[in-house]
């Protein structure tokens, strides 16, 4: 019977080196779908708050598709359903060969659609928390509609919006653990193997869902920073 | 007003004619986009039309939705009561109390559901003599419990957080006139405090069942056929893409009437708030 501290320590006995990679597959997906949820989020909420009905349908259905669909379908559906559509074009170009996604890119794909249609509602309740004056300030001192938006709009709605996003940054972080189904190395899928390696399986999934923990601690601590950086607490509307 | 009105009848001008604006053409050409897409899935559905697979798979995705929607009942409805005391713990001034409470919100907010499944339907696996001991491993041995009891203690924690803030959202006001008419506590809080903090509630709730919804997914990585679980099986079976989309739909078509349901008992219970 090996003790706990060992199975958890670094390097052969134990298996803390494996789950680290874990730990840094998981943050590499989490950080590497951020900044592609957040822009596709800021355009859909931008579409689903312009006066132009059409717009605001396209907007609507996105996100009524992907918050209406469970995460793990999502993934499911981009992870087979992709190499299907490839395949069909490659063998438009050249028959005979075949394509695949690999888990990364597939659960990189599925979380930042889930990811910005939750962001871009987060977006939207902050575009209508910004008053109309702040437009209508910015074009009659003769800024064009971009200059406006980059300007004047932008800075306070990263403000007003830095609380929602943070709650779905923690969203994003936890749905990563979803990955682990379709074969990605991450921290629950490692903690996995070495459950059923060593039978310690209530040892590892619990320190699995520690690391998880931390990295929610560590990232509230980020979150406070950049909220401090910002000055969103001073905001008063 | 009334006599300017009365003696010059002036025509609404006709709105301006709107123009191809570049908004306009964008929003055109993404509706475009979506409805192609539509089109385009339901050319392929009807392309991959398979009577055979209908007949062999369509009661699956039956028996399926009904395990979902009883795990789904059964966790929220487990996870209120349990979310009572929490919340009332997470509220009261003993620091151990509520320390503890707020430990168990933030362990269960703060670790995916998948973990959590895991930890309990493997994790217990590994306390299995003392469990046979008490006489439960019976119970934890089946996946579809263990995911009830999984999710029933999440759920409490995302439930108590919604009670609690929707209590904390009456104004003190309410209470202390409630005490001054002579109400003891047990009474204020159901006829006074509770009806206001259902209607604050009511959205939350709602968006919580939807989450639980699509959470409840991650099952059928534990081996329970419910919808996705059917779907992940059929899909080994066939290899035939089908399968995902039908359950895409299926779930869409839930989560859309429960919004919408939801929406409407809203406008039903806040009809007072309105004029």
């Amino acid at each position: 019977m090996q003790s706990a501290l060992t199975l958890l320590s670094w390097g052969p006995e134990g298996w803390l080196d494996d789950i680290a990679a874990g730990v840094f597959v998981t943050v590499c997906l989490a950080l590497a779908t951020l900044p592609f949820g957040l822009t596709l989020g800021f355009f859909v909420a931008l579409a689903k708050q312009s006066e132009e009905p059409s717009l605001r349908l396209a907007g609507n259905i996105y996100t009524t598709i992907f918050r209406g669909i469970p995460e793990l379908l999502t993934l499911f559906l981009i992870f087979f359903g992709i190499p299907l559509i490839l395949q069909y074009i490659v063998r438009l170009v050249s028959p005979g060969t075949s394509a695949d996604v690999n888990s990364f890119v597939a659960g990189m794909i599925a979380l930042c659609f889930i990811f910005s249609s939750y962001s871009s509602e987060v977006f939207l309740s902050a575009f209508r928390a910004i008053p109309k004056g702040q437009y209508e300030g910015g074009y009659s001192v003769g800024l064009s509609s971009g200059q406006t938006m980059r300007l004047i709009v932008l800075p306070q709605l990263i403000r007003i919006a830095l609380p929602g996003l943070a709650n779905l940054w923690l969203i994003l972080l936890k749905d990563t653990a979803l990955v682990s189904a379709v074969g990605l190395n991450e921290i629950l899928r490692q903690s996995g193997v070495a459950a059923r390696v060593t039978k310690h399986a209530f040892l590892f999934y619990g320190f699995a869902s520690l690391i998880y923990l931390l990295l929610a601690i560590v990232s509230s601590f980020a979150i406070n920073a950049i909220e401090r950086a910002v000055g969103g607490r001073e905001v008063k509307r | 007003m009334s006599l300017a009105t009365d003696t010059l009848k002036v025509d609404r001008p006709p709105p301006p004619a709107r123009g191809w604006s570049r908004q306009r053409i964008l929003g055109h050409v993404l509706v475009g986009l979506w409805i192609a897409l539509g089109i385009g899935m339901v050319v392929y559905l009807v392309a991959a039309w398979n009577p055979e697979f209908f007949q062999k798979y369509a009661p699956g995705y039956i028996s399926g939705l009904g395990i979902t929607l009883l795990l789904v009942a059964i966790s929220i409805v487990l996870g209120a009561i349990l979310s009572v005391p929490i919340a009332y713990a997470r509220m009261s001034n003993n620091p151990i109390l509520s320390g503890f409470a707020y430990a168990y919100v933030y362990f269960f907010r703060g670790t995916p559901l998948l973990a959590q499944t895991f930890l309990v339907y493997y994790g217990l696996g590994s306390f299995r003599p003392e469990l046979e001991m008490v006489g439960l491993w019976g119970f934890f041995r089946e996946a579809f419990n263990c995911a009830i009891f999984a999710f029933s203690l999440n759920t409490a924690a995302y439930q108590a957080e919604i009670l609690r803030g929707a209590i904390e959202s009456v104004p003190r006001g309410q209470w202390e006139g409630a005490a001054s008419l002579g109400l003891h506590k047990l009474q204020t809080m159901w006829k006074i405090v509770l009806p206001q903090a259902l209607i604050v509630a009511l959205r939350p709730y709602g968006n919580e069942i939807i989450l639980m919804i699509k959470g409840s997914a991650i099952v059928a990585i534990i081996t329970v056929y419910d919808l996705m679980g059917v779907t992940k099986l059929t899909y080994a079976r066939t290899f035939d893409f089908q399968s995902f989309i039908w359950a895409a739909i299926v779930y869409l078509i839930i989560v859309e009437m429960l919004r919408h349901a939801v929406e409407w008992i809203e406008r039903r219970i806040t009809i007072h708030l309105h004029r």
